[in-house]
């Protein structure tokens, strides 16, 4: 646990994270531990966090070790789509009982991960520790070594019980499991000088696809996406990137800063949502790699096809805006989605009322900023009864969230759009905003909508009146 | 007679059970104003509260203690007081209904004796039910959990009646977690028909039944109210429905005095002929027009249906109440079951119409079930059914991936005459046309000493 614990420190100390440099030397040492409000909490432990990280690999075989819990209360519940093996669909657990407690887990999670690689033959196995054998004191490093030096299989220790904290720092703890156990550990059969890394990009919904399409048209190589649609090979070899893009703002921060620190990777922080950002976006992967002796006229190729998508995109987001315009529109998202969302959804006529800046980093509130300009619209902490209210005041025409509050706005017979990581569309890249738009206009014009806030029978007063009036 | 087997694989492939914990909270969620609160790391709760989610499409009330490394340590007291202080300041509940984790068994947290502190500490929460329910991960599964907290509540809320007064048409009912919300409608509206006031304990079709409520609410929408769990001493008669509420059941008998009924299921012809005769019984009513009407479409609809079910090969995977309910159910109506996995032991599973009744994975299921006409279980079965290409029906909890899955009726004349033709509608959707080739003659070998005498 030692070992685990230091981990910890380093993590929260992690020089490229700007929410932990931000805070107090004494805060920063607590980590995330004030979203741990007994009573008040929400969201993942950090084994749930080092599995949404890790679990979109594709060819490895994920176990659990733990009770039945922590596997069999949450399997097959992640949208991360693989373009070869189903393998990471498979759910793999200890599921242990009294029995384990007592005389500890070890045995049997050797025998178990024995049988894994028997049977199903995976590109290697991710061993993930939780609270009940972290308790009992099972070494979950020391069976793994042993396992993978029998099996002759890279057996990984993911030692990330749910209790050392939240979802997010499961995130980066699974970022260091990739550092110290599979990152550089082979090395690839050619390079060439337009091969790049995506961290913190997990393939929901197939959300890569729409992205991938054009760098393969620009002749750039994803050597690997981390984690998303990855094969366990790649990320082995992910070394020899010459340059990386970070997809999500926090969640794996460390990985791209120490790939840079080891092996020389630049990167750059960027996101496939909204029009100006996936322009940015492949400019600055362009840019970065011609820095690193990719031909020059890859930047005047990836204008062209900058210039040619946006003028594309723009006019089919086009026919919407007459009828989205002046939709008013309440989004509530972590962090980095807020603002690169916005420009979009104002330009096919929305009306953003408010935003959630909870999980945003000063530098995310500041786009914001930029972009509704206006203080109000922003809340940091808006309680589930206030948001009703909101709705239910019809002070906003549609809201965009995540599924927890989903039936905050649906109660209060509200249009609502799901764009957390649950969603069942994608909406990455230019075809991405173009399918989002779509949505809103869906989910805005249903018919159902006029008929579900009539009154019923009952409530009716003219009714009630005209019945009067014939039965007198 | 099923010889019952357990699995003697070392690692679980896909699993078929889930735990304890959030069976029990899912049995809090029947009582109006309650809020579940499971005492573990916060994983624990939030992997409930979204699989419950994807299964009701509604919102859960679920809380955590929120354990972290070193809380468990030095022992949950703190964070249990803590979570019922802001619970309550948050959500002003009825009830919170705390459910151990492996975490805190493991430590050893002594939950009831924490609470008689967090009482004495805090008098101002004094109108807050506060129950404990000891859900350990490791042990059983999720049936067990609600059963152990319907027991729980029984022994902490049901008041003991001072006089042997009995309302002569107030009737409890204990339902098993394997009947959905519109199950209990459904058997509202049946008790209700014989002029009988039924109290059910969990009450889910008042909370989870999927409705708009008229304002805000942070903890349940509805539910059975406390002040009516306290009355069901008084009632005349219990009707149990699953083996799992047996527990329940004798507790309230010798609580109260209380006498029950258990019945083992309420789907199919025979079974829902004895609820009926049982009711009609109590309740000194001849049986109603409408129910009348009923057996005798259900009647109608197994003639109908039977030509389709007689002979098909089914494999089921599900709790063992909800497993010995279908699989005895399509056995009447001339399925063979060609698989049967479940989750934990019950003395149901020795009685289930097959040869081997094994507690295992959906793993073991898949292998069991290649080759049979339908496939039964939660949705997790997804991957199975589509890899084997079976026609696939979803029951129990979780249904993630289709609608509706708070209103499957399968209880009463009625559920059982619908559940016919959605699953005979799922055989008829599989039949295959005759082609020329659908009858030839099987390949003989040729036997090369006759083709000997024959050149």
């Amino acid at each position: 646990m030692s070992q685990l614990r230091a981990k910890m420190q380093q993590v929260l100390n992690e020089p490229g994270c700007v929410t932990n440099q931000a805070k107090p030397t004494d805060e920063r040492k607590k980590g995330c531990t004030k979203l741990l409000a007994p009573g008040a909490a929400a969201g993942g432990c950090a084994f749930d966090g080092a599995k949404i990280a890790l679990q979109p690999i594709t060819d490895v075989a994920h176990l659990i070790h733990g009770p039945i819990a922590c596997e069999g209360n949450s399997w097959d519940g992640r949208g991360s789509k693989s373009s070869a093996s189903q393998l990471y669909r498979t759910s793999f657990t200890t599921n242990m009982n009294e029995q384990d407690i007592i005389f500890g887990g070890e045995k049997h999670l050797y025998k178990a991960i024995q049988e894994v690689v028997e049977k199903y033959n995976p590109a290697a196995v991710f061993v993930y520790q939780t609270c009940v054998p972290a308790m009992i004191g099972d070494d979950l490093e020391a069976v793994c070594k042993a396992a993978a030096k029998k099996l002759g299989k890279p057996v990984v220790p993911v030692n990330v019980p749910g209790f050392v904290g939240s979802k997010n720092l499961g995130n980066k703890l699974a970022g260091e499991v990739l550092l110290d156990y599979v990152i550089g550990t082979e090395e690839p059969e050619e390079t060439t000088l337009c091969d790049i890394n995506i961290i913190g990009e997990y393939n929901l919904s197939g959300e890569l696809w729409q992205v991938k399409p054009l760098l393969d048209e620009l002749g750039i190589r994803i050597l690997a996406c981390i984690s998303g649609d990855a094969k366990y090979h790649e990320i082995a070899r992910s070394h020899r990137a010459r340059a990386a893009m970070m997809v999500c703002s926090k969640a794996m921060i460390n990985v791209a800063r120490k790939m840079e620190e080891r092996y020389g990777i630049p990167f750059f922080e960027g996101s496939f949502y909204g029009i100006g950002d996936m322009s940015d976006s492949l400019r600055k992967i362009a840019q970065l790699l011609v820095d690193r002796g990719a031909p020059a006229d890859l930047l005047n190729r990836t204008e062209i096809v900058i210039e040619r998508e946006e003028a594309r995109v723009w006019q089919r987001i086009a026919p919407y805006r007459p009828r989205l315009l002046g939709k008013r529109a309440l989004l509530f998202t972590g962090g980095v989605k807020s603002w690169s969302v916005v420009a979009a959804l104002q330009e096919a006529g929305l009306v953003l009322t408010g935003t959630s800046v909870k999980k945003s980093t000063p530098g995310d509130k500041e786009r914001i900023k930029e972009l509704v300009k206006d203080d109000a619209h922003m809340f940091d902490d808006l309680k589930p009864r206030e948001m009703y209210k909101m709705l239910k005041e019809a002070r906003a025409d549609i809201m965009l969230s995540g599924g927890r509050t989903q039936f905050v706005a649906l109660k209060a017979k509200m249009p609502w759009l799901d764009i957390n990581q649950e969603r069942h569309h994608a909406y990455a890249g230019y075809e991405g905003m173009v399918a989002l738009v779509h949505e809103i206009d869906k989910a805005l014009s249903n018919p159902i909508w006029e008929q579900i806030r009539r009154p019923a029978p009952w409530e009716s007063v003219a009714m009630d009146d005209e019945l009067a009036i014939r039965i007198a | 007679m099923a010889k019952v087997t357990v699995s003697q694989k070392h690692c679980t492939v896909n699993p078929l059970k889930m735990s304890q914990p959030i069976g029990a909270a899912l049995a809090f969620m029947g009582v109006e104003g309650s809020m579940p609160l499971l005492h573990g790391s916060q994983g624990c709760t939030s992997f409930g509260l979204v699989l419950f989610v994807r299964h009701f499409r509604e919102a859960i009330p679920m809380q955590t203690t929120a354990m972290s490394e070193v809380a468990t340590v030095l022992g949950g007291f703190d964070n249990i007081e803590q979570a019922i202080v802001n619970i309550a300041n948050r959500t002003d509940p009825r009830l919170i209904g705390i459910c151990t984790t492996g975490v805190s068994e493991i430590k050893g947290d002594d939950v009831n004796g924490f609470l008689k502190q967090v009482r004495a500490n805090h008098p101002e929460l004094g109108h807050i039910a506060l129950i404990a329910v000891s859900t350990p991960d490791f042990q059983g599964a999720f049936q067990n959990g609600w059963a152990a907290a319907v027991t729980r509540m029984v022994e902490a809320l049901v008041e003991v009646p001072i006089m042997e007064t009995r309302f002569s048409r107030r009737i409890n009912v204990l339902p098993g977690c394997h009947l959905s919300p519109g199950d209990i409608d459904e058997l509202r509206d049946i008790f209700e028909t014989f002029d009988l006031d039924p109290y059910f304990l969990p009450d889910l079709s008042g909370s989870l039944d999927g409705h708009i409520p008229a304002a805000f609410t942070p903890t349940t929408l509805g539910g059975i109210s406390l002040e009516n769990i306290r009355k069901m001493g008084s009632a005349c008669w219990t009707v149990a429905i699953g083996e799992q509420m047996r527990g329940a059941a004798i507790t309230l008998e010798h609580r109260t005095g209380v006498p029950f009924k258990l019945f083992d299921r309420l789907t199919g012809l025979a079974a829902n002929d004895d609820l009926i005769g049982f009711l009609s019984q109590i309740s000194g009513l001849l049986v109603p027009r409408k129910i009348r009407r009923q057996r005798s479409q259900l009647v109608d609809a197994m003639l109908d249906g039977h030509f389709y079910f007689g002979g098909k090969k089914v494999a089921v995977a599900a709790e063992p109440d909800l497993l010995a309910t279908i699989t005895h159910w399509l056995h009447e109506m001339g399925c063979e079951i060609q698989a049967a996995v479940t989750t934990t032991a019950s003395p149901l599973l020795k009685d289930i119409p097959t040869d081997e009744v094994l507690i295992g994975d959906l793993e073991d299921y898949e292998l069991r079930a290649a080759g049979a006409n339908l496939i039964v279980t939660h949705s997790h079965g997804r991957q199975a059914a589509e890899r084997l290409g079976i026609p696939f029906f979803r029951v129990g909890i979780p249904v993630f991936d289709r609608l509706g899955a708070g209103h499957q009726v399968t209880v009463g004349y009625r559920g059982t005459r619908d559940l016919i033709f959605t699953i005979g509608n799922l055989f008829l959707a599989d039949s295959h046309e005759p082609a020329p080739t659908t009858w030839l003659l099987p390949v003989q070998e040729v036997n090369p000493l006759v083709s000997l005498h024959v050149s």
